[in-house]
């Protein structure tokens, strides 16, 4: 078959399955019989954080600069994104909406994209001006700047009236009632986001582009010398980063309906920076396996109130000890890496399930090539 | 209302008051950085856990009838949340980094940020500090003794801090400067593998290097707590954590003077940002940002801060 028409049909059949996916979502959430609502939520902030995550190892993973300011650009297009729909909301929808009014599907998936494009380029705007001038500056001090700037954002964040101040944002007050975030990430779309990015990442990864990103990582000196324009590939990255980040901030505060300064501090960085290390710093699926697992973490520990934070920074330490080059090291989740699995094994179990897990993967990409 | 000039001062002494804390903790960044090229995330919690350890001390030498406000229990509790804290961080380093000395950066980046949040999780814990806000009983005798000064009345408080950071800074000049031990800890941060060759244990000197860092955090944290009337909650490291590090990064990061220059530089900026700012229409709200502010500005035009050097790089 046409490799072509073979990439179109996987891509449907996602976006279908996505859908589908998306109604027993919506079915588990609606039915209180269920108690499904907190894991859908868990669930859809950790696609949330897979986005994010993704987004800051294109600059920390793949570019190898250091930036500890990723939820500075993800509070941005949750600001952003959240006054265009507050601010706006009679113009897109042609009348303020009711706390429980459901919105059409396409006019909602239509205002959302709207949303992500303006969060998405308030954010790379603000990655360009920050990038820009401080991508001459090295290693830890790049890691300051970006962080002096995460710190700046959530100041401004904190003293803007208009959006909430310290409070956080949830809506505004005019004479005529509350005009609230309205609720337009679904599923579908959370998860189209996340799966995208990932895929527009590997295939980064595997172009001209992603090579030139990773000279830049193993010497730039070197890349420079070969002729790759190292400033204006840095700047890329974390335009790039910024965008996507930006795009997480959107789909976040229209899932949460509220966004509040703690959202975007210093510490959800840090959270995003340990995703991605955890996971595998420069893999892609490593940072998105981080990221659910960074997730989920903290909320399994709930049965565990008095120590589970004790427990969690304890688990950090040692997961870091145990395997300093994150879980995935810089190789992607697929067949290499279970092959390498494989034949790295060492007791028998562990032989057996590498192998097992090898020959789930090969087969499922027989079903797909053919 | 204060005449302008006193107002002045005023804000003068309170921002060296806390430039006084930040350059001690700025110093604990800089070494450390200068020996390991590790950003030591744990630092502000190791500072905090110096506060807890003095106000701790302080209550039950009162419980005991051991003795009232003195100068005597002022030194002894300075000592002991210095040489707790400089055994914490000996502690932090051996279990926390020393694994990962030949693993990628990162790696190490974060565990220092899990060890900074054990320290704040664990302070938190009801069994350990609790979570309620702490404040020291009054430790130097005579509550409301001070010295007027060209008209302003300056708390005497604000005078011990200043003084006692400052023979701090100085015996750290002594020990890295005029003695064996500080030469082989510049030895260690000039080049690690050359000062090996040259017959200096490293490990020794690492450790050595977070015993004096953690100690000066920890005589920060003492001298905010007894000589201030704040509070502290586990927490409470954070903050002066990051703006100490920026004061660090500031002064050029592995600078020893800078990192104390730098912390008075922030905290004379803060305390005037919060006194002068509203009458420029910047509200005091904006005050944590702008040791941050300062920074990127330095940054821009001095990439490896004021008294940094700059590497060059070898192909």
């Amino acid at each position: 078959m046409n490799r072509t028409l073979a990439k179109i049909l996987v891509a449907a059949a996602t976006v279908a399955l996505l859908y589908g996916l998306d109604m027993v979502v919506g079915r588990l959430e609606d039915d209180p019989s269920l108690h499904a609502g907190y894991a859908v939520r868990i669930l859809m902030l950790a696609l949330i954080n897979v986005i994010v995550a993704v987004s800051l190892n294109l600059v920390n993973g793949f570019t190898g600069q250091f930036s500890l300011g990723q939820a500075a650009f993800f509070g941005i297009g949750a600001y952003a994104g959240a006054a265009l729909t507050v601010y706006a909301q009679k113009q897109l929808f042609g009348h303020i909406l009711g706390s429980s009014e459901t919105i059409g599907w396409w006019q909602s998936s239509a205002v959302l994209v709207l949303a992500m494009l303006v969060g998405g380029l308030a954010a790379s705007l603000a990655g360009f001006v920050v990038g820009l001038p401080s991508l001459k500056l090295r290693g830890d001090y790049l890691a300051i700047v970006t962080l002096g700037f995460n710190q700046i954002v959530v100041v401004v964040s904190h003293n803007l009236k208009e959006m909430g101040g310290a409070a956080g944002f949830t809506g505004i007050y005019p004479s005529s009632g509350f005009v609230g975030i309205p609720a337009l990430s679904s599923f579908f779309w959370v998860a189209l986001v996340a799966v995208s990015v990932i895929v527009l990442s590997i295939n980064l990864r595997r172009s001209v582009h992603g090579l030139a990103f990773e000279s830049i990582r193993e010497d730039e000196v070197a890349a420079e010398a070969m002729g790759v324009p190292t400033t204006r590939y840095k700047v890329t990255a974390f335009v790039l980063a910024a965008f996507l980040a930006g795009v997480g901030g959107v789909l976040y505060v229209h899932y949460n309906q509220s966004v509040t300064p703690l959202d975007i501090d210093f510490n959800a960085s840090v959270n995003f920076v340990i995703m991605v290390v955890l996971g595998g710093l420069g893999s892609v699926t490593g940072s998105a396996i981080g990221a659910i697992l960074l997730t989920v973490l903290p909320e399994a520990l709930r049965m565990e109130p008095t120590y589970r934070l004790v427990i969690y920074s304890i688990t950090l330490i040692v997961l870091m000890l145990v395997r300093p080059q994150g879980i995935f090291g810089r190789d992607e989740l697929g067949k290499t890496w279970l092959l390498k699995q494989v034949h790295g094994a060492k007791t028998l179990p562990a032989r057996t399930t590498a192998w097992a897990l090898a020959l789930v993967g090969r087969l499922v990409r027989r079903r797909v090539s053919s | 209302m204060h005449q302008p000039l006193e107002h002045f001062l005023q804000q003068v002494v309170f921002g060296i008051q806390q430039g006084s804390i930040y350059a001690l903790i700025a110093l604990g960044y800089t070494m450390v950085y200068g020996v390991l090229r590790l950003i030591n995330f744990a630092h502000g919690d190791v500072y905090m856990v110096g506060a807890y350890i003095s106000v701790l001390s302080v209550r039950a030498i009162y419980a005991h009838h051991l003795s009232g406000p003195s100068w005597i229990v002022f030194a002894a509790i300075l000592l002991a949340a210095m040489v707790g804290c400089g055994f914490l961080g000996m502690l932090i380093e051996r279990l926390a980094y020393r694994p990962l000395r030949k693993a990628p950066r990162l790696a190490a980046l974060i565990t220092a940020i899990g060890v900074s949040l054990l320290l704040e999780n664990a302070g938190n814990l009801p069994s350990v500090f609790g979570s309620a806000p702490q404040s020291s009983p009054q430790v130097l005798p005579g509550a409301h003794a001070g010295y007027t000064l060209g008209g302003v009345f300056f708390d005497r408080n604000y005078f011990v801090m200043f003084v006692a950071t400052m023979l701090l800074l100085a015996v750290l000049w002594y020990v890295v400067t005029q003695t064996r031990l500080g030469r082989a800890m510049r030895a260690v941060s000039q080049d690690a593998d050359a000062a090996s060759l040259m017959g200096i244990d490293g490990n020794k000197i690492i450790s050595f290097t977070f015993f004096v860092g953690s100690a000066l955090a920890g005589a920060a944290g003492c001298l905010f707590v007894t000589l201030t009337p704040n509070t502290i909650i586990p927490y409470s490291g954070i903050l002066p954590g990051v703006n100490a590090f920026v004061a660090a990064v500031l002064g050029g990061i592995g600078n020893i003077p800078g990192a104390a220059i730098g912390g008075f530089l922030i905290g004379l900026a803060e305390s005037l940002v919060v006194a002068y700012g509203p009458l420029v229409h910047i509200s005091a709200g904006y005050s944590d940002a702008v040791a941050f502010g300062i920074l990127i500005v330095i940054l821009l035009f001095k990439p490896t801060g004021l008294f940094g050097r700059g590497v060059t790089e070898k192909v």
